[in-house]
């Protein structure tokens, strides 16, 4: 606990059912729901929050600022203190995290929320990459995934039987969760951009989620079992896939080390993983070993909202904490082609 | 008030268009005016290793490099990935790979296309050679793809001043992005009302405001609008501006008024143009009613009811 200046913890979590399309909800209207599970299960009004901070694309929804779509749900009025990351929502609940570090608050309210159904999301993505070399051809988000995984398959770290396992877990485990897009046992299908199969691959959904943040003793009173976030880190690797090693996370682990998650073992890891291939290389960069639950949720591979499956991993974990089935738990999310960005959290649960 | 039966949601296409333009500093500039000569360039980092596409910057130590080298227009596949089904704006139409590419005289990979037969005729370690382009602009583009390749390898970087005649020192980067909108629950009804010629706001169920145009939620209470609440025809000017500056493609002399316009029952103010009186006579508290065009989807203006104005204390909430 010694690490930071105050003890904060995730004390509610919330999320959408994640589905195909939801033509019939706007933003506000998907987000709401989810706002008001978490502010219910805390006691809190919306004009309680000290700070509100939330993560979203303008690229999904087509529309410049559409952020401020969702702000009616949080009730705006009269002004709030209020942020907004163009990213996952993982990254939202990390500049909450410091926003309370700093005194300024005392409680946070991060939501996140992506709709993919209106754009195709495959080369939506293609308009974060490099703009000068790469974005002109194209390639969509499957294609660079499909790179690191043959990547990793030339390293004889994986194969396409391994990596169609991984698959089959998560959706094996998102039968437990009723939130989650694909559920059960579903055919590995074909190649999408070889050698990924539809199998490996995410889902393309929209999506909700929205957790709470407290502090100290003000945690322990909104919260039986608060799950507090005992490290968090976010790294970045370098802009360009060709000067990075596919096969590996540096940031990631690098993320892991300065989140203390080496220091004690972890007995349960909510992996953000969209594809099967991406697994493999997270649990080898947090060196996570056959006794560590992975993504018992379901992950990215069961649901995968844009700019909420982040924050859902910590949700999940969190939440996982919460009920006693955790006691320290490593919580991942990310951004970007081929595991660009990566933020590591750590939660844990009083002892009892 | 009705039960918010919900109609037909409503969807419609967004094209999203930007050509961005972009400008190259030296290094770029070098590289993509070198790609249209038919030279590939990269850039010497401080511990001898030759970037391939060109990076300003050391990814290690964050040092400006700026010596250019020449590197073959040969290399070794890394890396690859088979894309049975291109996409309209990739490189290819026909089933190509993806592919990692470390030129001969590169120690790192650049990310293009591989025209092979298929899958099989594609493997990591295999050669390649570039594929020029028939039209070069400067642009990563103008690498039309990588092609398989048996002949020698190239040898080591060398020098190069990267100066050439006419260099290019700026890209337009293209996109085009199709979506399908739909505005959701309450603002369908909003827009479907208003094919009747009807406006319709939501209220409330805390603080009792009727919102219009809805958004399906109060941003005060933060609690979902459910009731349907019809407002108007006839509202109020809360207050106005006068445009002197006409907008282009906007078929509308100036200078007209614009306004927001309380219409009766409505918790706040929409905004909309007054016509049918002269433009300096418009004030606050005149009373408006709207006014349709044939096949029109909303308002084209309000006119003046000829009804006395309205108190001040009556709309000073709505301002």
């Amino acid at each position: 606990m010694a690490r930071y200046a105050r003890e904060v913890a995730v004390v509610a979590f919330a999320q959408s059912d994640h589905l195909r399309r939801t033509d019939e909800l706007s933003e506000v209207e998907m987000v709401m729901p989810v706002l008001h599970q978490v502010l219910a299960a805390t006691g809190l009004k919306a004009g309680e929050i000290g700070f509100t901070c939330s993560g979203s694309s303008d690229y999904l929804a087509g529309r410049a600022f559409s952020f401020t779509m969702t702000l009616d749900g949080v009730g705006a009025w009269p002004p709030i203190s209020e942020s907004h990351v163009e990213m996952d929502g993982a990254w939202a609940l990390y500049e909450a995290w410091v926003k309370i570090q700093t005194g300024e608050a005392d409680t946070a309210l991060v939501y996140s929320y992506g709709k993919s159904s209106p754009g195709s999301v495959r080369d939506v993505l293609t308009r974060q990459l490099d703009p000068y070399y790469v974005a002109p051809l194209w390639p969509d988000a499957v294609a660079l995934a499909a790179l690191q995984a043959q990547a990793l398959i030339d390293a004889g770290e994986a194969d396409e039987a391994a990596l169609a396992a991984v698959g089959a877990r998560s959706r094996d485990a998102a039968v437990a969760n009723p939130h989650a897009q694909l559920r059960g046992p579903v055919p590995q299908g074909d190649y999408q951009v070889r050698p990924l199969r539809t199998g490996d691959c995410p889902p393309i959904g929209d999506g909700a989620a929205a957790v709470v943040l407290a502090a100290g003793d003000l945690a322990r009173r909104l919260c039986e079992r608060p799950a507090w976030i005992t490290g968090i880190d976010h790294r970045i690797e370098a802009h360009s896939l060709g000067l990075r090693d596919l096969t590996d996370s540096p940031s990631t682990r690098l993320a892991a080390e300065h989140a203390g998650v080496f220091e004690a073992p972890v007995d349960t890891a909510e992996l953000h993983a969209p594809f099967s291939s991406q697994e493999v290389v997270l649990r080898k960069a947090l060196g996570l070993t056959d006794e560590v639950s992975v993504n018992p949720s379901g992950g990215a591979l069961a649901a995968n909202p844009m700019m909420a499956a982040g924050l859902i991993r910590i949700g999940e974990a969190a939440a996982r904490i919460h009920r006693g089935a955790s006691r320290r738990a490593v919580a991942h999310a990310t951004s970007g082609p081929c595991l660009q960005q990566n933020l590591v959290a750590v939660l844990e649960g009083d002892a009892r | 008030m009705t039960a918010a039966s919900p109609p037909e949601i409503l969807r419609a296409p967004l094209v999203v268009e930007f050509p961005f333009t972009r400008s190259l500093g030296p290094v770029q500039s070098a590289f993509l005016t070198g790609l249209r000569e038919g030279t590939v360039l990269g850039v010497k980092t401080s511990d001898g290793k030759v970037m391939v596409p060109p990076v300003e910057y050391d990814p290690v130590t964050a040092e400006e490099i700026r010596e250019l080298v020449e590197v073959g227009a040969t290399g070794t596949v890394t890396t690859w990935a088979w894309n049975d089904r291109p996409r309209s704006q990739q490189p290819l139409d026909t089933p190509f790979a993806w592919v990692l590419v470390r030129l001969d005289g590169a120690d790192t990979d650049l990310l293009h296309a591989l025209d092979a037969p298929g899958p099989d005729a594609v493997r990591t370690g295999m050669r390649v050679r570039v594929r020029w382009a028939a039209e070069r602009t400067g642009a990563i583009t103008d690498i039309a793809c990588f092609e398989p390749y048996d002949g020698p390898a190239g040898g080591e970087a060398v020098p190069h001043d990267g100066d050439f005649a006419d260099a290019v020192t700026g890209i337009v980067a293209e996109a085009r992005l199709d979506y399908v909108y739909s505005p959701g629950r309450a603002q369908t009804a909003y827009i479907a009302a208003l094919s009747e010629r009807r406006t319709v706001g939501e209220r409330c169920p805390s603080c009792h405001k009727v919102y219009v145009p809805p958004r399906g939620a109060c941003p005060t209470c933060g609690v979902a609008t459910t009731d349907r609440v019809e407002v108007g025809p006839a509202g109020t000017v809360t207050t106005y501006c006068i445009v002197n500056i006409k907008a282009k493609n906007l078929d509308i002399e100036v200078p007209y008024v614009y306004a927001h316009i309380a219409l009766d029952g409505a918790g706040l103010a929409l905004h909309g143009r007054i016509g049918g009186i002269p433009y300096d006579q418009v004030r606050m508290g005149l009373r408006v009613e709207p006014v349709w065009t044939e096949g029109g989807r909303h308002p084209d203006h309000y006119r003046p009811t000829g009804e006395p104005d309205a108190d001040y204390d009556a709309y000073k909430e709505l301002i």
